[in-house]
């Protein structure tokens, strides 16, 4: 299927640093695709390029952002504010300041609704309560007069996704969506992210530093590190077989996939450093904290190659030596 | 959800501490806005400047002392330029600024030489808003320090004493005390500090009731820390940048009332003050302008240079708060 | 034998009017060299009640027996002398340091509080300690904000070592690290441990984090400990409903696109209801749960819960 999304060579920059480099991936209809990286790795960045929201002092360096026929990054701001809510909507990582606190939720909903469908109040509110009991908020006529502070974290963020859902974007962005939220609540918002990705037919980018998360609920996944993919592939491989020392890490380190492991007898895998390390390594960026690294990792930046059908993986290091160097699960043992 | 966790996406106050937080366009759904404090953290290590350097930077306070400067110089002169009194008549009334030489600035309705005025005058003005103001900042800040470390029922009765002094206008307070205690130099200085504590003192309560929860105080607090360590060790050097930026102002609004009072003729009557040249121009004020107006002047610039003082150190100390408004 | 006995204990806020009870009578023992997780969700007391061990935070009832000694009972002068056996590691790496202190004065602030040796032997003190915890020399010199998250992880973890401490609580050590990172810290709080034979109060709302780090793991829901048990019976058997809510709401990519395990949102606690407190999200809540609160009792497996309904999945492990 052709891509709803494709994403070219995006390159972001501010005056001090380029958190997001060269980075492509693209976005099949009703697709779910995970970006997965931690702080630092430029993820939400991308997702504010994506809908043209990047802070003033970020600049798009290079790249193209293909939706349909168009390049978002091309159109002017008057198109591209239709677009935003219409075509691509976001939700954020902290419900509780996302929403104004002084107005209702109803007023909240059926403002986007007036806006960007031309719809009058009456129809409006009560679009707004069906978009309530869409993400299956109790109540929805008595929520639609409360303020934000009533609802809890989880409501909070339930009503983001009514609001993104209300104009029927094709494409949802949720940036880190469930990190502020408990884990059972965390559980409950991603299963309604998915069930709104199947019943509206859209394609889901989930932007998160919890790989657990990923393998559970995305179809593909990009693995990045300070604003390079470093890795993509289907959760299920990536799991199975890591390619990058970065992702054979990560996985390795987490004690989530190892539940055997017990302090009095054996040690996590850690991956050293920081990475802080990368913002001044010309080669590979993960580099100074790799452990298989070769000499020309510290100068040349690993281009992005095929490694085996819908698996890509950016490493200089040959594919098997690398997994012989640091299988995933090789927890020191103590 | 620690676990696969890559990273840390609370926003944590680095990132908005010492840079500038870029605020994205607003999306036309106008109530939501994105809170990404986060997505700059990149270069979160990175060392701040060195505290003068960003000062000198700074033009308002560049500005600011230059002229407070030239108004100290003037002060610290006065007794070599003008050693008699500036009280002593020494020409002909009424001589305007240029028409004698001898008397730049000309002379007043009994012969005292104007300029000799505004720098002797330089030396109360300062003097008083100096002292006033550190007497104030140093009530204050115990006051206020005590009531918000502790809280409770001691924090209850000094808020009411706060506020009590801050119910009464303070100018009139100022006015009655002044008139009971024999108005002096000391008398007005001790005054001014005692209607001018509660300003800074309210600074410091808030201030101390935000950082007494902050998790380092906790720290210090489970390390077996004695109180005053904590107050003056851990939690003052925090709400230093507050009171410093408070204080330049205040200094500012010392002058100003001891200029008032002076010119009401309630300043001290044996030393000469802008206030009370002001005053006694007054009633000559359509035939000889010049003698409210230049004293007037330096008041006004005096003033400013504290001003402009207290906004450098705003953006140099508070980022956040200068951002914001 | 027992190096920390809690009985009891409640901690009540004052939040407007209501009462707000945070901790609401809890119980528990902590062995020397033991490590005991706590585990449970945002809102749940956790946090709290490592405060209140410690008396940062006073408790409105119960007792606090350390090494014998009931420290609710101690004026703030005497307890300053338990504070140096007592010590903690608190969450945010940021928040926990005083920014206007270089690295050399917040450890050596401690040394010099309790008089402990010559000016000398804190100095020496203080870089045996930095080099415990992975940190270089020159670290002494430098100011928080030179450090990534991680690495003031290390300094909080020094800093609560610094005067030798018995037991040390570890509020959500890790939650704010990244998951590289997050590795390090553990590996580091198992070594220390492992030397220095502490005693270790795990706190966290990760149960997997929790199960790795702990010999025995509490599970504590709105104020109270619902589950007590080895780590490997709260992982592989859990006897309360909501304990076994808590591990399938962990994201596994063995389950793909699972239904979320347990309805609801926690619940206000200040609504404190009648019965048991998880009864509106539980699956197996009767009418007994509505009227009775469940106490603490003892299954077959040694574990304890306090669930009516427990015996359903109770069995040996």
């Amino acid at each position: 299927m052709a891509p709803l999304l494709d994403v070219r060579d995006l390159t972001i920059g501010f005056p001090s640093a380029t958190p997001v480099r060269n980075l492509s991936f693209s976005l099949a209809p009703a697709e779910t695709l995970a970006i997965v990286g931690e702080s630092g790795s430029g993820k939400s960045l991308t997702a504010l390029a994506l809908m043209r929201l990047l802070p003033s002092t970020a600049r798009i360096a290079s790249g193209r952002v293909r939706l349909d026929d168009d390049d978002l990054l091309a159109l002017p701001e008057v198109e591209m504010r239709r677009r935003r809510g219409r075509d691509i909507a976001m939700i954020f990582q902290e419900p509780m300041t996302s929403l104004n606190p002084v107005l209702t939720i109803g007023r909240q909903i059926a403002e986007v609704l007036q806006v960007h469908r031309g719809l009058s109040k009456a129809q409006a509110r009560r679009e707004a309560a069906e978009l309530l009991d869409l993400v299956r908020i109790p109540n929805p006529e008595r929520c639609l007069d409360d303020h934000p502070h009533r609802l809890s974290g989880g409501m909070r963020q339930r009503v983001m996704i009514a609001i993104a859902a209300a104009c029927r974007p094709k494409i949802l962005i949720a940036d880190e969506p469930t990190t502020a939220l408990d884990v059972t609540i965390q559980a409950q918002v991603l299963e309604l992210l998915d069930r709104l990705r199947r019943e509206l037919s859209l394609s889901l980018l989930l932007i998160t530093h919890d790989l657990g998360l990923v393998g559970q609920w995305a179809d593909r996944v990009v693995v990045t590190y300070a604003g390079r993919k470093v890795e993509e592939a289907p959760p299920d491989v990536l799991f199975e077989h890591p390619l990058h020392p970065y992702t054979q890490g990560l996985l390795a380190a987490s004690p989530r996939l190892h539940e055997n492991l017990h302090y009095r007898s054996a040690r996590l895998s850690e991956i050293p450093g920081n990475i802080a390390s990368a913002a001044t390594q010309a080669g590979c960026p993960f580099a100074p904290r790799c452990p298989v690294r070769l000499t020309q990792c510290r100068t040349n930046v690993p281009y992005e190659r095929d490694a085996a059908i819908g698996r890509r993986v950016a490493c200089h290091v040959d594919i098997s030596e690398s997994s012989r160097g640091l299988h995933h699960d090789a927890a020191v043992s103590y | 959800m620690t676990d696969a966790t890559l990273d840390s996406t609370r926003p944590t106050e680095h990132s908005a501490d010492d840079r500038p937080r870029p605020v994205p366009d607003r999306p036309e759904w106008s109530n939501i806005h994105a809170p990404d404090t986060h997505v700059i953290a990149i270069d979160a290590g990175r060392q701040r400047s060195w505290l003068p350097d960003r000062l000198r930077r700074n033009p308002s306070f560049v500005a600011g002392t230059v002229l407070l400067l030239v108004i100290i110089a003037a002060a610290v002169f006065a007794p070599v330029l003008y050693p008699g009194d500036p009280l002593s008549m020494v020409a002909r009334p009424l001589l305007w600024p240029g028409q004698d030489l001898a008397y730049p600035l000309g002379t007043d309705s009994l012969g005292r030489d104007v300029a000799a005025g505004l720098m002797h005058g330089a030396r109360i003005s300062l003097l008083i808003g100096f002292v006033a103001t550190t007497i104030g900042v140093t009530v204050g800040t115990v006051v206020g320090a005590v009531a918000g470390y502790r809280g409770g029922r001691i924090d209850d009765f000094l808020v009411r004493v706060i506020e009590l002094f801050q119910t009464i206008p303070s100018f009139i307070l100022l006015v009655v005390l002044v008139a009971i205690a024999q108005p002096s130099i000391a008398t007005v200085t001790w005054a001014i500090g005692l209607v001018t504590w509660p300003t800074i003192a309210r600074l410091v309560r808030a201030e101390f009731r935000v950082l007494r929860e902050k998790e380092f105080v906790m720290a210090a607090r489970s390390l077996g820390f004695s109180d005053t360590r904590i107050v003056v060790r851990e939690i003052l050097p925090n709400a230093l940048p507050a009171i410093i930026v408070t204080t330049s102002v205040m200094v500012a609004t010392a002058i100003l009332m001891e200029a008032a009072l002076s010119f009401l003729g309630l300043g001290d009557p044996n030393v000469v003050s802008w206030g009370s040249m002001i005053g006694s121009g007054r009633e000559l004020i359509r035939t000889a302008w010049y003698l409210t107006a230049l004293p007037g002047l330096v008041i006004v610039l005096t003033v400013l240079s504290l001003n402009l003082i207290g906004d450098g150190l705003t953006d140099v100390l508070n980022p956040r708060l200068s951002r914001e408004r | 034998m027992t190096l920390l006995s809690v009985t009891n204990l409640k901690t009540t806020y004052r939040v407007g009017t209501a009462p707000l009870y945070a901790v609401d009578g809890v119980s528990l023992d902590i062995a020397p060299g033991e490590t005991v997780g706590l585990v449970g969700e945002s809102g749940c007391g956790k946090s709290t009640l490592g405060k209140t061990i410690l008396r940062l935070v006073e408790p409105s009832a119960g007792r606090i027996a350390f090494d014998g000694v009931d420290l609710t009972a101690l004026p703030e002068r005497r307890l300053r002398a338990y504070r140096r056996r007592l010590q903690m590691v608190f969450q945010d790496p940021f928040a926990s340091l005083n920014p206007r202190h270089t690295i050399g004065d917040i450890l050596l602030a401690p040394l010099d509080v309790h008089r402990v040796g010559s000016r000398a032997d804190r100095r020496q003190r203080v870089s045996a300690i930095l080099s415990q915890v992975g940190l270089p020399e020159d670290t002494v010199a430098r100011y928080p904000h030179e450090f990534s998250g991680g690495q003031r992880q290390r300094i909080g973890i020094a800093r609560a070592l610094v005067l030798g401490p018995d037991l040390i609580i570890c509020d959500e050590p890790v939650s704010a690290l990244d998951l590289s990172v997050q590795a390090q810290i553990l590996n580091l709080l198992a070594n220390i441990k492992r030397d220095l034979k502490l005693s270790l109060l795990f706190i966290s709302h990760d149960l997997s984090v929790v199960r790795y780090l702990s010999d025995r793991v509490l599970v504590m829901y709105l104020g109270r400990i619902v589950e007590t048990g080895s780590h490997q019976q709260i992982w592989k058997n859990p006897l309360h409903p909501y304990t076994r809510a808590l591990i399938d709401a962990i994201p596994d990519p063995a389950r793909r696109r699972y239904a979320a395990p347990l309805p609801g949102d926690l619940p206000d606690p200040r609504n404190a209801t009648k019965g048991c407190r998880f009864q509106p999200r539980c699956p197996l809540a009767t009418e007994l749960c509505t009227q009775q609160s469940p106490e603490l009792r003892s299954a077959r497996s040694g574990q304890r819960v306090a669930c009516h309904h427990a015996e359903i999945t109770a069995g040996p492990t």
